[in-house]
């Protein structure tokens, strides 16, 4: 999210999946996109009928690679290499989009003298501060300790962003008075600080040759791409890159993205019909669970949360950490309006709208972080809603021993999942666990109403089609009940501190009288509220006038939104846009209802020219019409829609009056694509290739072997393989198939015959290595644990030859699996350990190294064997153990 | 002509969505929960209740090829409702028929499970129901969907794919065609859809994509395919016969050989006789 926020100032895929079909050439990498989105992949297909180049660059050869032109393969965790590789082909050989990029980017401004590259540093960038890692600096653990999470993780140190600025001047302010600091450019791109050229000198050491030596992708594969890329990018043409969790999952993943974001805009492909960057998001609503979010640190419609740790006491002092130029001008339109929805009444300018409510937070509270702490016994409770940690998780045995430490725990799902049977797992002494669980029941889609959010970032409701089975409630009713009865409890409260529970609103009647009865809320009266009203005191905010678009919100109160990204989507009282059905042949702006202001393509201004007019004749899209003076095209502008091209730029206006006519990006504080984020992210201005935590090869770019900043629990229960042992010499990927994305589809019998047991896919080579055969059982095992699993061999696995003779081995294994249901396997979580990225905490699921060997693993009960010593040293397979070539154990005689 | 099935293996993704929606449609158990180690195929085969099958063909290349020429094919095989179709003419009961949309229906109500449809059937479509296909835990059961099933739960019919008679009497799509994301099944009046692929195999050969019909103007005894494909490679790579024979063409030879042979006999047995006597 960060990597494309930084790059463009939203998070979201900067397009939408139906304008793949005007794509000339597109990129998949770091996504299965045949098996895990097939229905999103038949605009693929159709692009590639209408003559596009389909290029697919993975670890393993998937359906999807068996429907593309071209097939690339790569070792895990190596993308900011290969990307890297085509950034300096672009550069070198002239063939980036220089109109485009001078324009609409930040390629002309100078990066401050003090800064340092990775090729100065050898891997670091100048700011670090070694040994200063801990979970968040300023943090004070003794006082915050009892605010929960996990604060023990670590990382080797952090930076200090102050040189990663750019050199600023002074310039005259738009109405004369005094002057204001902009950066320093040089539109002839000649200096050697400016930002194109910094870029250049970084990547100029990854080269088609570096990319096979350390991706083990072919050289002339590299260049046979890059040319593609080019020869597809530009005013006539363009290139859509797609990525899903196979880029986010690593511990420099969010550098991934920002590679991609550079090369993209590099070729100007932002914002243009055809172009821009496709994050596919993995399950229906995973985009509405980011927007509304059940992340930590966010508030609805990415306003920060509250931190201690950055001095956000009152209203003011957030509103002035929240508030930034450019769009983000508006901030305190919408968390004063975010206030009102939630407290509605009590929520007065006196009293900062009860902003003293809102919890702040103090440290990492994300899974991963939660997860640790719940096993060292630091969580007493816990809601476990359409999640499967004990399965999906990472580490899942530690998960699951962290489930055993809770007081109570109530899962909220519609199957058994394994966290809701953790008590009776294999090797589990249930007569010993005092967690008190509690299973509600809940709807399946079908059941209940509502809306769900995809990967177009857009909005569709759905109705209920038939009553929830036996006792089952929706999801809402269930939240919805538990907010009434807990405000009961404090109903007779008078107390300050529970203030906030008692004047929480929570009125939503349901409009249908059986419903209404059966005590279920109404979806329509909540979609009403997060689309925002025009407050009338004493009147339940459902009876007040909507507002139309977030424009109307206002900060003094006079106006309560949910969240403002999606206001517009009920714009009056009878209008549910998300509810729209109609379709064209393009961009339906008819159908459903995308934020922001149901536009369809992000960035969509960068599509016309500096002056406003087409880029071609074959790419238009956005326009500015003289005669009309207006913004036109098939989408809604993303841009003030009479704003002229020729507006010339107003230093030190408010928010993005002071952007000029020609600055597309206007969520960022000045309106342009950053190949330089100056300062936003913690591990670096600009991606460098580091390692996985877990690699079988030493970092050959840099002595700086991993991420710097990245973020591990080195313990008993979450040990690491290290670099280069001798013990784990073969790369493990995973990944979901099409018929078994988890617990939903295990317990459909038709989807869980198709895939009805985990299997581990290895090449040919290391199945005779390794006396494997098609069909064997096979054990794979970590430092963290070990899982078995039906052998698959195929030729669509090839080892990869690195630099210096080097052979690496890859394998893969579904995410799927558990114990429930009728497909039936281990869960890959089981050996995987826990690791985090630095800026959104996610998980290194997508490249651990491993060893392999033929036959079941032991039998084993958790917590009697000790994972952390390495498994050739261990005894508790109970016979004599008979060492093997690798030092692993050899399976019993069978 | 009727109605039929285009099913072009260049779109396919292998997604099987056409398997389950096949399934969940007419209400078919699964067939077990057994990893077979044959690619990503776990269902292996059209069965008496896998009336969708998606094939997976793996064509790896060697180590020491580039990996681009590895290859690996996806088809979603059904019955093909043949012109002539074997095993309607092997039926003794006429529970096979030929439906008003032109295509062979098994009725389950006349069916009296002899089961000569199933080696009647050229590529091995129509398998038996037994009961004990239905022990198999099931989906979701529709509220007041019959479609017959009382008797084909209760085994004992022979059972294939149905081309959805039930929902093209409602004019709808048939589940697997419905479900199919990238239109590599396509339904429709046959002739239309002869035309389509034709245009279709000269649009794939203009780029330099060998393919071909599969089912459409062969000189075979089984006549125009109302389900036919467009193909790749050799037939036999996806398991499909090459020159598909219908049964009973055969029997003219078989009666001729055992006429043959019964005279045989006799002149031996009168031979033999008159020796003794």
């Amino acid at each position: 999210m960060p990597g494309l926020g930084t790059s463009f100032g939203r998070g979201g895929a900067t397009t939408f999946v139906q304008d793949l079909v005007n794509s000339d050439c597109i990129l998949i990498e770091g996504s299965n996109f045949a098996e895990c989105h097939p229905v999103a992949f038949r605009f693929v297909m159709e692009a590639k009928e209408r003559g596009a180049t389909i290029i697919h660059v993975d670890p393993r050869y998937t359906r999807t690679s068996a429907v593309a032109d071209l097939y690339a393969p790569i070792r895990s965790g190596t993308d900011i290499v290969f990307l890297g590789a085509l950034i300096n082909w672009m550069l070198t050989n002239e063939r980036y989009f220089k109109e485009y990029v001078l324009a609409f980017t930040n390629a002309s401004y100078l990066v401050g003298e003090d800064f340092q590259d990775t090729e100065d540093l050898d891997g670091l960038f100048s700011g670090w501060n070694e040994g200063r890692g801990a979970a968040e600096p300023g943090h004070d653990r003794g006082t915050m300790g009892f605010m929960g999470g996990d604060q023990s993780t670590k990382a080797p140190g952090n930076y200090d962003h102050s040189s990663w600025k750019f050199e600023m001047e002074d310039v005259p302010r738009y109405d004369g008075v005094g002057t204001v600091k902009i950066p320093k450019r040089d539109e002839t791109l000649q200096h050697p600080r400016c930002v194109i050229n910094v870029l250049r000198r970084h990547f100029a050491r990854y080269t088609p040759q570096m990319v096979e030596d350390v991706c083990g992708t072919p050289a002339d594969m590299v260049e046979k791409i890059a040319g593609l890329l080019a020869d597809n990018s530009g005013r006539e043409r363009t290139t859509a890159f797609a990525y899903a969790v196979g880029w986010t999952q690593h511990t420099v993943g969010v550098q991934y993205i920002r590679t991609a974001a550079i090369l993209q805009t590099l070729l100007g492909n932002m914002g243009r019909p055809g172009g821009g960057i496709m994050a596919l998001r993995g399950h229906a609503n995973i985009q509405g669970a980011t927007d509304i979010p059940t992340l930590y640190d966010l508030l609805p419609g990415y306003l920060p949360m509250p931190s201690a740790l950055r001095d956000e006491q009152t209203l003011s002092e957030y509103l002035s950490s929240a508030t930034k130029p450019g769009w983000w001008s508006n901030a305190p339109k919408y968390i004063v309006s975010l206030l009102k929805a939630y407290y509605g009444d009590a929520a007065t300018p006196e009293n900062n709208f009860c902003y003293d409510y809102l919890p702040q937070i103090a440290g990492d509270y994300s899974a991963l972080s939660t997860q640790i702490a719940m096993k060292d016994g630091n969580v007493k409770g816990y809601f476990c809603i359409g999640m499967n940690p004990a399965a999906s998780g990472m580490n899942s045995e530690l998960a699951r021993a962290g489930l055993e430490q809770l007081e109570w725990m109530v899962v909220v799902d519609y199957y058994e999942t394994e966290t809701a049977s953790f008590w009776k797992r294999e090797g589990a002494d249930s007569s010993k666990i005092g967690t008190e669980l509690f299973y509600l029941p809940t709807a399946t889609v079908l059941e209940k109403e509502g809306t769900m959010v995809n990967t177009n970032r857009l909005l569709q409701w759905h109705d209920k089609a038939v009553h929830p089975a036996n006792d089952a409630r929706s999801d809402l009713w269930i939240i919805h009940e538990l907010g009434l009865r807990i405000k009961q409890l404090y109903a007779e409260s008078a107390d300050p501190k529970d203030r906030p529970i008692r004047d929480l609103t929570w009125d939503y009647p349901h409009e249908d009288e059986h419903e209404r009865r059966a005590g279920e809320p109404s979806a329509r009266k909540v979609l009403q509220e997060i689309n925002g009203y025009r407050v009338e005191p004493g009147k339940p905010g459902y009876d007040c006038e909507q507002v139309t678009m977030f424009t109307d919100l206002a900060d003094d109160g006079s106006t309560a939104c949910g969240a403002w990204i999606y206001s517009g989507v009920y714009p009056d009282k009878y209008t549910n846009r998300a509810r729209n059905r109609k379709k064209d042949d393009w961009t339906s702006l008819e159908w459903g209802f995308a934020w922001p202001a149901n536009r369809r393509m992000l960035y969509n201004r960068a599509s016309a020219d500096p002056d406003g007019k087409p880029w071609s004749e074959r790419k238009k899209y956005m326009y500015w019409d003289e005669a009309a003076q207006r913004w036109a095209g098939p989408d809604v502008v993303d841009f003030p829609a009479t704003k002229s091209p020729h507006e010339r730029a107003k230093p030190g206006a408010h928010g993005i009056d002071a952007h000029a006519g020609s600055d597309p990006f206007l969520m960022q504080g000045d309106g342009r694509a950053h190949l330089f984020v100056d300062g936003a992210l913690k591990d670096g201005p600009m991606p460098a290739h580091y390692e996985p935590l877990e690699s079988v090869v030493r970092n050959a770019v840099y002595t700086q072997q991993n991420n710097p900043t990245l973020r591990q629990w080195d313990r008993d229960d979450n040990k690491y393989n290290g670099t280069d042992n001798p013990d784990f010499p073969y790369v493990l990927t995973t990944y979901r198939l099409t018929e078994a994305s988890g617990i939903m589809t295990r317990y459909v019998p038709w989807l869980a015959e198709l895939q009805p047991e985990l299997f581990v896919e290895i090449d040919p080579e290391l199945a005779v290595l390794k006396s494997i055969k098609n069909g064997d059982w096979a054990t794979i095992w970590t430092r963290v644990g070990e899982i078995e699993a039906r052998a698959l061999v195929s030729g669509r696995m090839r080892p990869l030859r690195l630099g210096k003779g080097r052979k690496v081995h890859q394998i893969g294994i579904p995410y799927n699996f558990g114990t429930m249901g009728f497909s039936r396997g281990d869960s890959v979580g089981q050996i995987i350990p826990l690791a985090m990225d630095p800026n959104v905490s996610i998980h290194e699921a997508k490249t651990i190294t491993c060893n392999i060997r033929l036959g079941r693993r032991s039998s084993y009960t958790p917590g009697t064997v000790d994972f952390a010593v390495p498994a050739h040293q261990r005894t508790t397979y109970g016979e004599s153990i008979v060492h093997g070539a690798d030092g692993g154990p050899r399976p019993p005689e069978v | 002509m009727g109605n039929g099935f285009f099913t072009d293996t260049t779109l396919c993704i292998g997604c099987k969505a056409c398997e389950v929606a096949c399934k969940q449609w007419n209400q078919l158990p699964a067939d077990g929960y057994e990893f077979t180690g044959n690619s990503y195929d776990n269902t292996v085969a059209l069965g008496a209740t896998t009336w969708r099958h998606v094939a997976f063909v793996e064509q790896a290349a060697p180590l020491d090829a580039p990996p681009t020429d590895t290859k690996w094919l996806m088809m979603s095989d059904v019955c093909k409702h043949c012109t002539n179709a074997g095993c309607m003419e092997a039926c003794p009961t006429g529970a096979i028929i030929r439906n008003e949309f032109d295509d062979v229906f098994i009725q389950p109500d006349v069916c009296n499970g002899c089961g000569y449809c199933v080696p009647s059937c050229p590529f091995g479509v129509v398998d038996l129901i037994t009961p004990n296909d239905y022990d198999a835990p099931r989906g979701f059961v529709l509220d007041g969907r019959t479609n017959d099933d009382a008797t084909q739960k209760s085994g004992g019919v022979a059972g294939k794919c149905t081309l959805c008679y039930d929902r093209q009497k409602l004019a709808l799509v048939p589940a697997c065609a419905k479900a199919c994301p990238t239109d590599s099944i396509q339904f429709g009046d046959v002739d239309e859809l002869h035309e389509r692929a034709k245009k279709r195999v000269e649009a794939l050969q203009a780029r330099g994509v060998g393919s071909y019909l599969y089912g459409v103007d062969e000189e075979n005894t089984i006549g125009d395919l109302n389900a036919f494909f467009l193909l790749t490679e050799r037939p036999e790579a996806y398991n499909l016969p090459a020159r598909p024979v219908l049964p009973s063409t055969r029997q003219p030879a078989g009666y001729g050989a055992a006429a043959i042979t019964a005279a045989a006999l006799t002149l031996a047995g009168f031979a033999i006789f008159r020796t003794r006597a």
